[in-house]
């Protein structure tokens, strides 16, 4: 019997090749153990088994024949369901996507499968990915696996959820306000948000464009690093996807980071700040000056702007993303209308859950007439002061190391009523998206309760390869006794 | 009171929403509270800020260049299905509520 739980990319792989394995059992094995765990977790939304199958079957080939796999061959890995997959339902977590069938693949999705990789299914989410803590999906909430009366944060739950219980060895989830770091966080897994444009955002539902970013969930620093090699670089079908050279980010692992300078901005450590948390956090400060790092005071002045600035850009750019969803092309429409104005809202009404709504409301609010200049234009102009902080601080240090989440994960239900505390979940995190720079959380420890606490370590503007090399220095040494 | 309950229903209608009466309630409550915490940024003094709409114009760019040229490489020649073939027909509207042999159904535009 496969040992799931220390499954990585690299083992899976190897054991598919050296055929003491087949990629045909580790997808069987993945999919017995979600049958029996996650009725209670909730990761999956929709498995695609035929699609899994055939692709793992196509690997056990290759194997059997002696030929050299991909670096991703045979390895089971899930997908956050705000990502197209071609003639698999993708929801977005959102009825008005229930039945939707995409006729295409997300290009990261894409490159996963074309170097190996085995897709197992579709992951929960909050609807649309707007939440912080996985309840805003239309169909299921995701609990905890490390403590099943908790959240495991959002808004990609199902990713965080799914690798932590080892129903997959590695997911892609999605950051637009910190998505993919906080419930990294929550659950005990690394997730990895590269620079805006490292990915291509082709065939991911839109959000908010100017802050959606595609990345890996994993269990190890190595395996981020090995999915982020596999889907970054140019993609045509994606203006905003950058033409800058991809480096070998698993080659780059190896490199010391002794000298490497840290920056700590007071701003991460104020009020709201669990004790519990800065203290993990700061003794891995500590172990990274005893790795060599230098640790620098920096600051990060208008840090406590970020929230309001955040979601006013970012709602105000779902408003517009999400006006395509009107009953007419695809997905949901209302049965009651008479006429096509009617069938719009009713549409939209039915199809559309309470933070989707608030988050319409609130962006066409700040967009429309006699209140732009006042909320997005101002917000845009704060947006600038946000990432020459970073410009300014960036000058005198590589990486800065903060606490991801100012707590360890809450209660489902806990902030369900107060969208605003909801909203603070993402102190931490948001700034990186407006800046569009990298960040990536990795686990420093637990709380008394045994919950994980995260790690975040950000970098400069597609400096992928300094901040997992970090990560992972701090992820060995910790790991010594 | 920031937003009235006017206000709520003006901003409903412009982003197609009905909203039971409830739900109207609910967002005079919401609006009025995130948006009374999104006051802060007027602490700030903007006056010679340039707004910053995306992160692709500055990063990751050719920086001796300028403006639009900055993107030439995501320019493509306007030619038919230069990137990918078109969906066929009947793909393209496999996913709609309502269709006939050859478009999107929809209920009447205009009463007569």
């Amino acid at each position: 019997m496969t040992d799931l739980n220390t499954l990585t990319i690299d083992s899976a792989r190897a054991a598919v090749q050296q055929r003491t394995t087949t990629a045909m059992s580790l997808v069987e094995h993945h999919y017995e153990k979600i049958q029996h765990e996650d009725g209670l977790v909730g990761a999956y939304l929709t498995l695609c088994k035929e699609r899994a199958m055939e692709q793992a079957d196509r690997m056990d080939r290759m194997a059997a024949e002696g030929v050299e796999l991909p670096a991703l061959g045979g390895v089971p890995i899930a997908i956050k369901d705000v990502m197209c997959a071609k003639d698999v339902r993708t929801t977005a977590g959102s009825k008005v996507l229930g039945n939707f069938v995409p006729p295409y693949d997300c290009t990261a999705v894409a490159r996963l499968e074309a170097a190996g990789a085995v897709v197992l299914g579709k992951l929960n989410c909050d609807e649309f990915a707007m939440g912080s803590s996985n309840e805003n999906s239309a169909f299921h909430p995701v609990r905890n696996p490390r403590d099943p009366s908790r959240v495991p944060g959002g808004s990609s739950g199902g990713s965080a959820a799914a690798v932590a219980s080892d129903m997959a060895v590695a997911a892609l989830g999605s950051d637009t306000g910190g998505s993919i770091r906080q419930p990294a966080s929550f659950c005990g897994v690394v997730g990895l948000m590269p620079t805006y444009g490292r990915v291509s955002r082709y065939g991911l539902i839109a959000f908010a464009s100017s802050l959606d970013h595609i990345g890996p969930l994993a269990k190890n620093v190595k395996d981020a690093a090995l999915v982020l090699r596999t889907i970054a670089g140019r993609d045509p079908m994606d203006s905003t996807s950058a033409e800058v050279p991809v480096p070998d980010y698993v080659a780059e692992l190896g490199k010391p980071v002794r000298g490497l300078k840290i920056g700590v901005a007071k701003e991460y450590f104020g009020e709201g700040l669990d004790a519990e948390v800065r203290t993990s956090v700061e003794a891995a400060i500590q172990q990274l000056a005893q790795l060599g790092c230098e640790v620098i005071p920096v600051s990060l002045p208008h840090t406590e702007y970020a929230i309001p600035t955040y979601y006013i850009v970012a709602t105000a750019e779902a408003s517009a993303n999400l006006a395509r969803y009107d009953g007419v092309r695809y997905g949901y429409r209302s049965k009651s209308a008479r006429t096509l104005s009617d069938m719009y809202r009713r549409t939209r009404d039915e199809g559309f859950g309470a933070e989707v709504k608030r988050r319409i409301m609130l962006g066409t609010y700040a967009l429309s007439a006699g209140y732009y200049d006042a909320y997005y234009l101002k917000a845009q102009k704060v947006r600038t002061l946000l990432t020459r902080d970073f410009e300014e601080a960036f000058r005198k240090v590589d990486a800065i190391v903060t606490p991801t989440c100012p707590t360890a994960a809450f209660k489902l239900g806990e902030k369900v009523n107060d969208p605003l505390a909801m909203y603070l979940a993402d102190i931490y995190t948001v700034t990186a998206d407006l800046a569009g720079i990298p960040g990536i959380s990795i686990p420093c420890g637990e709380t008394k309760e045994k919950l994980p606490i995260g790690l975040q370590i950000l970098g400069k503007h597609f400096a992928e390869a300094t901040i997992l090399r970090l990560a992972h220095a701090y992820e060995e040494s910790a790991a010594k006794p | 009171m920031k937003v009235s309950e006017a206000d709520v229903q003006y901003v409903a209608d412009l982003a197609n929403l009905e909203l039971t009466e409830d739900e109207r309630a609910r967002m005079l409550r919401d609006l009025n509270s995130i948006l009374s915490y999104m006051d802060r940024l007027n602490e700030l003094n903007t006056e010679n800020v340039l707004p910053m709409a995306q992160v692709s114009d500055r990063y990751g760019v050719d920086e001796s260049k300028q403006g639009s040229e900055r993107f030439d490489y995501a320019s493509r020649q306007d030619v038919l299905e230069g990137l990918r073939k078109s969906l066929p027909h009947e793909t393209a509207l496999a996913n709609a509520p309502e269709v006939d042999e050859h478009f999107f159904k929809v209920p009447k535009v205009i009463e007569r």
